[in-house]
């Protein structure tokens, strides 16, 4: 093979993530700064996180964030999973065009669109804006994502196992949840994963579709940003950081294993 | 490798009750994707109102026949006039589109040399690659877009930096420019359009290029006639999975661009929530997907062509 790994290739990976990671770096670094300046170092310090425990609308944001994140991500799982089946096992049928229009097209709809049409879908079917039109609205943009990560697995899936199964005997349902579940667990986690982190993390959507006392995480640190850089946001966004690197992480450690043991 | 198309094979979930698999998907992208839409057209159709919603309604299902006829005498393409006839709207489209297709060629510059250099190195590298790039992605975007602003703004990191270095004597006024949200879309839609090109370099047939070399191919002419055209479905998919967003993106020139950073996002965002205009944002949403209808399909035929291949 003719891979050749040259100077301007190391070049361009070095570059490149310098450019990627250097200012979530810059930011995680002046969240721990003593002093209020951005460009003044003023020594370490932690109390920008002392002071995040304080803020009670910021962690009522965080709560209402998780709450939707972690309902509408189960929901898109189900739904993106049974699409992902859909897309992959069941050949042609009528609809299929447009369904797959259906599952490609929010993944590269500019988010203002998505929003204003769910809020005035809410408008026109008289549904109170305020928690649950953001539940709804994240299941309906997260779920493509899923199909996308489970399409993939399922694509290179071995179906001799679900053919013995069935050829002895057992039913389809069954053998669904007891070989094609497990076998494909690891990519519906990174699914849910994938769609718990694209809840917690949108503004756009959320803003036109939440309603009084439904404030998420986003809008909050939003609106603060908007009065300009302070330590407390660069202390919130370093947490956030820090658990999605966790969590990805350790996602990709689960399904290594899991592919390691599948050997 | 072809192979002739298998009957729909439905393994486990073979018979009867399965209709429900597709059709649950289905409906629910249905009524909260299609009819959203329809939606949006309608109102676009109408006349703002101060009234709660703010709006007249175009359309009464209720009334029958009736309510139809009187639907249809009602529409009004006063909204549509309205884009038309006011330049804010008009330039805030073109300027939405230089924006997206300057950044688009810049992420392809800065991009397929990673990418590149991804699909070149050692394979037990590549999966750290890999999630090196897609770690920013789970990253929030906001997040990311505020960390330029405490970099970029005239009192902020880069200018103090580049005034220690002697470089400069006066601060950078690069903060809410459109130099400041190239760099922002840049760096937020990077990884968007790294991994569809990894995908394709990563399994392109590197003894093509060798085969070149031994029948005497320079390197570079060699790049652009075997590896260039045979990337070309990795760049499609890229350029089109930033293209269509960033058309339509609100938060990066909100946040770093200046008043004269004009974008369609933008713009019906503060029509929809400072002037409450509903029925012109829905006008200014229906523009904005006549635009960008061709570019979804495209994306969406590149995508289903994958993986009707991988199957």
């Amino acid at each position: 093979m003719n891979r050749r790994f040259g100077f301007f290739d190391a070049t361009a990976l070095t570059l490149g993530f310098a450019f990627l990671y250097l200012p979530i770096l810059i930011l995680v670094v002046y969240s721990f700064n003593a002093s209020r300046l951005v460009t003044v170092w003023g020594g370490f310090s932690t109390q920008w996180y002392a002071s995040l425990l304080k803020n009670e609308q910021l962690l009522e944001a965080a709560w209402v964030s998780l709450r939707v994140a972690f309902l509408s991500a189960a929901a898109a799982t189900v739904l993106g999973t049974l699409a992902a089946l859909a897309l992959v096992r069941y050949g042609r049928y009528p609809g299929r065009t447009l369904f797959t229009g259906m599952v490609y097209a929010p993944l590269v709809m500019p988010e203002v669109i998505t929003g204003l049409s769910l809020l005035l879908l809410f408008v026109a079917v008289d549904f109170d804006r305020g928690f649950w039109t953001v539940v709804l609205a994240h299941t309906t943009f997260t779920m493509c994502f899923v199909t996308v990560v489970v399409q993939a697995r399922l694509v290179d899936f071995d179906r001799s196992l679900e053919e013995a199964a069935m050829d002895l005997g057992c039913p389809p349902l069954k053998t669904f949840f007891t070989i094609t579940l497990p076998l494909i667990a690891p990519s519906v986690l990174a699914g849910f994963l994938l769609a718990f982190t694209l809840s917690l993390d949108d503004l756009v959507i959320a803003s036109f579709t939440s309603g009084p006392g439904a404030t998420t995480l986003p809008m909050r640190i939003y609106s603060q940003v908007r009065l300009g850089v302070t330590p407390e946001i660069n202390a919130v966004c370093t947490i956030l950081v820090a658990l999605v690197t966790v969590g990805v992480i350790s996602a990709s450690l689960a399904t290594k294993r899991q592919a390691m043991a599948g050997r | 490798m072809d192979v002739a198309p298998r009957p729909p094979d439905r393994g486990a979930l073979g018979r009867a009750p399965s209709a429900l698999v597709p059709a649950v998907p289905f409906l629910w992208l249905a009524f909260f994707f299609l009819v959203p839409f329809a939606i949006v057209f309608k109102i676009a159709l109408s006349e703002p109102a101060t009234a709660q919603p703010p709006y007249r309604p175009v359309f009464d299902l209720s009334q029958g026949f009736e309510g139809l006829r009187e639907a249809f005498s009602q529409l009004s393409f006063y909204n549509f006039t309205l884009l038309l006839e006011d330049s804010l709207y008009f330039s805030s489209f073109i300027s939405s589109l230089r924006i997206a297709a300057v950044s688009t060629v810049l992420l392809l510059a800065i991009g397929f040399p990673i990418a590149y250099a991804m699909a070149k190195a050692p394979e037990r590298w590549r999966p750290t690659l890999l999630m090196l790039v897609i770690l920013p992605f789970w990253t929030s975007f906001l997040i990311r877009v505020y960390a330029w602003i405490g970099i970029l703004k005239p009192e902020g990191l880069l200018s103090a930096l580049l005034i220690n270095l002697g470089l400069i004597s006066e601060p950078l006024q690069i903060m809410n420019t459109d130099t400041a949200v190239f760099i922002g879309i840049v760096y937020s839609y990077l990884p968007f359009m790294v991994l569809p090109l990894y995908a394709t370099l990563e399994k392109f047939d590197y003894t093509l290029l060798e085969a070149a070399e031994d029948l005497g191919c320079p390197p570079w002419r060699a790049f652009w006639r075997i590896t260039v055209p045979l990337a070309m479905p990795g760049v499609l998919a890229g350029c089109l999975l930033c293209f269509i967003p960033v058309v339509g993106e609100f938060v990066i020139p909100d946040l770093l661009g200046g008043s004269e950073t004009l974008m369609i996002g933008r713009t019906l965002w503060s029509e929809f929530f400072s002037n409450r205009d509903w029925p012109l944002a829905s006008a200014v949403a229906v523009v904005l997907l006549v635009l960008l209808v061709g570019p979804i399909v495209a994306y969406r035929d590149i995508e289903a062509r994958r993986w009707e291949k991988a199957q």
